[in-house]
């Protein structure tokens, strides 16, 4: 049975149904106690309580470092870092606590937790509440990073990183809290797996989180009339799902990556010279410039991920002898 | 205190000093730093080695109190803490060593040394970085109702960074049960904290959030021992964290091959004479413990970590298929 709801309220359900099963979830972070402010905690503190459901001081560090004791200590935390821009006070209990323990103690540890950090532009937050840093994460082993494009998608890749027994790092994007689409409960989204949402000849472009709608868009414009993309929701970057892109790419020739964080060093680097290495295809990236998130409109535009600059990019590729 | 108790102490100290002195000479010849040149010789423990000789007393008084089910979170001088907590001192010399069979299979060395089946939640690279965990680990004891505590052991440079204050005001903001150590060996890496510390120092801080502390001669492992169980005592009662300042010394340079020249020489030399070792045999001299007995607590130490040496050095290297075990499980199958 599905029910449409919105992508905020799609985490709440899974996180819920995982507090419900299993007395081990709790969540801890900023705000909690009001739902959180996206509303993606909304109605779980009334029905766990503060001991589950922990409103937390301003304390980032302590907020990710106490998830990973809380981790060796036999719970399954979530935490919540507000915004990605936050966690990098954080970093050194990501980096160096949460993603080495398992490796560096030789498995004796294992640390279960989840770790929410929105992604993306915030309208007018500007520099400091607006970045897309998946990169940093996917560089790191021992993290999984997990980027969900759509309601179902938010609540069975939830479902499943609190399920994998590793530390995953969670990005959803402050743009997406408010779309809405139906969301079957139960079902599961693996880790790992990409998902083909069209079929096309001409090229492949490969894409995740708020990313996979402005490419939709871009498809519908009338700058690409007849052009025909394999289209691919990555949902998991690390680990992405290799296969999806190499089968697409060998059938297409062409690959596309489209992000919305900078384009410098972005996780689009990492899939183009993958697959261009691995099947020889023709491969373009389309980001952010190398630029902070400006505030005024003009400025944050820059920035902003278009269908347009992704029509663009599509005909940039296809015009591209090798 | 009962004389047997001072014997367990003595006993403690003493193999915590024999395992390090034995690591410290297994390591000659190992990494170039601190401007000394490598010598030819290959080391048996290889990169950085931070001992904790002369602060024997705090590991051993504050985990005498502690029960196998009591979780220690340990800075980068975790030897102590750990072989206190009642690890097995040739599994934590292979680790030293790199071998496979060592705690962390190799992949942690001295400092991340750790033994996870006794509580002992591991040595940490990064300064501070503990007190978090030891939080949250303290948390889930409570949410979890279960009647253990924490231990979460740190210097006294770790103290001037952040996650000190973001943990100790959590612990008491929800009350939890942990003590924190601050083992005070006046000096930050070759720095004395002193000339980095600003105000009155560490329990200070500690009291501006109402944690009560309590400082004690560090090398004096009675004082420590009474003083931490008294404190172990409050938080396994529910009182709330604790905070333990013990004042000690270390005797060494930071790591095994710095030769620590920019200390005093003489403030090192009046050190090593109220060192806690000492202390301890001549409290037990005093109260009537026979040189003998003494004597053969020394070669059981002696005797226990020679022969860790022995496995250690006999122990087999990890295959090189291990450096991909123990990373994910979700990547297993993509990830080369
Ligand atoms: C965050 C961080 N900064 C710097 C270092 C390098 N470092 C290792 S030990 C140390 C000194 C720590 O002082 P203290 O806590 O007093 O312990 P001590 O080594 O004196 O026993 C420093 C600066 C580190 N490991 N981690």
């Amino acid at each position: 049975m599905s029910e449409k709801m919105t992508y905020a309220q799609a985490a709440c359900l899974a996180l819920q149904e995982a507090m419900r099963a299993d007395p081990r979830v709790v969540a801890l972070g900023e705000d909690l106690g009001r739902g959180g402010v996206f509303g993606q905690y909304r109605g779980l503190p009334q029905e766990f309580g503060p001991e589950r459901i922990i409103d937390t001081p301003i304390s980032e560090a302590n907020i990710m470092g106490a998830a990973v004791g809380m981790a060796l200590a036999g719970l399954r935390p979530v935490v919540e870092m507000r915004v990605i821009d936050f966690a990098l006070c954080a970093m050194d209990e990501i980096v160096n606590q949460a993603a080495k323990n398992r490796y560096m103690f030789g498995g004796q540890g294992r640390v279960p937790l989840v770790a929410r950090m929105p992604i993306g532009i915030w309208s007018a937050s500007a520099a400091q509440h607006s970045q897309s840093l998946e990169a940093w994460f996917t560089h790191m082993p021992g993290l999984v990073v997990v980027t969900p494009a759509t309601p179902q998608d938010n609540y069975g890749l939830l479902k499943a990183s609190l399920a994998s027994g590793d530390p995953v790092i969670y990005m959803e994007h402050k743009e997406l809290w408010g779309l809405e689409g139906e969301v079957t409960a139960g079902k599961e989204v693996p880790l790992g797996q990409a998902r083909r949402l069209a079929q096309g000849h001409d090229l492949t472009i490969v894409t995740w989180s708020r990313g996979v709608g402005v490419t939709l868009q871009a498809l519908a414009l009338p700058a690409l009339a007849g052009i025909r993309a394999d289209v691919i929701d990555l949902r998991t970057l690390w680990p992405w799902d290799k296969d999806a892109v190499y089968q697409s790419v060998a059938k297409t020739g062409r690959l596309l990556v489209v992000h919305e964080a900078v384009q410098a060093s972005g996780f689009g680097a990492e899939i183009a010279a993958s697959a261009a290495q691995e099947t020889g295809c023709r491969v373009r990236r389309l980001g952010a410039p190398r630029i902070p998130v400006g505030y005024a409109q003009v400025l944050e535009n820059e920035a902003r991920l278009t269908p347009e600059k992704i029509a663009g990019a599509v005909h940039a590729l296809l015009a591209q002898l090798h | 205190m009962t004389d047997e108790r001072l014997l367990d102490l003595y006993r403690l100290m003493r193999r915590i000093r024999a395992f390090e002195d034995a690591a410290e000479i297994a390591s000659q010849g190992g990494v170039a730093a601190w401007g000394l040149a490598a010598s030819s010789k290959p080391a048996l423990v290889r990169g950085p080695l931070h001992l904790s000789t002369g602060q024997e007393a705090v590991a051993a008084g504050v985990c005498i109190s502690l029960q196998k089910e009591d979780l220690l979170t340990s800075t980068h001088r975790g030897h102590g803490h750990t072989l206190a907590k009642g690890a097995n001192s040739s599994r934590m010399m292979c680790e030293l060593f790199g071998r496979a069979t060592g705690y962390n299979k190799g992949k942690g060395g001295s400092m991340h040394i750790a033994d996870f089946s006794v509580g002992m939640l591991g040595a940490n690279g990064v300064v501070a970085a503990g007190i978090p965990i030891a939080t949250g680990a303290a948390h889930a004891l409570k949410i979890r109702r279960q009647p253990h505590i924490v231990a979460c052991f740190f210097g006294d440079g770790a103290a001037n960074r952040g996650p000190f204050l973001e943990g100790l005001n959590w612990a008491q903001v929800y009350r939890l049960p942990v003590l924190f150590v601050c083992e005070d060996n006046r000096i930050s890496a070759t720095t004395p904290t002193d000339t980095m510390t600003a105000g009155e120092g560490v329990s200070a801080r500690a009291r501006a959030l109402a944690i009560p502390s309590l400082k004690v001669d560090g090398n004096d492992v009675e004082a420590v021992d009474q003083a931490a169980a008294r404190l172990i005592a409050e938080v396994r009662g529910g009182g709330g964290p604790r905070f333990l300042h013990a004042v000690t010394y270390r005797f060494k340079g930071h790591v095994s091959v710095d030769p620590g020249t920019y200390r005093n020489p003489e403030e090192v030399a009046a050190a090593k004479l109220a060192g806690p070792l000492r202390l301890a045999a001549g409290k037990l001299i005093a109260r009537g413990v026979s040189q003998a007995v003494i004597e053969r607590i020394d070669s059981e130490a002696q005797a226990e970590i020679e022969h860790a040496l022995q496995v250690a050095e006999a122990a087999p290297w990890p295959e090189a298929s291990a450096a991909y075990e123990d990373i994910l499980n979700t990547g297993a199958g993509i990830w080369q």
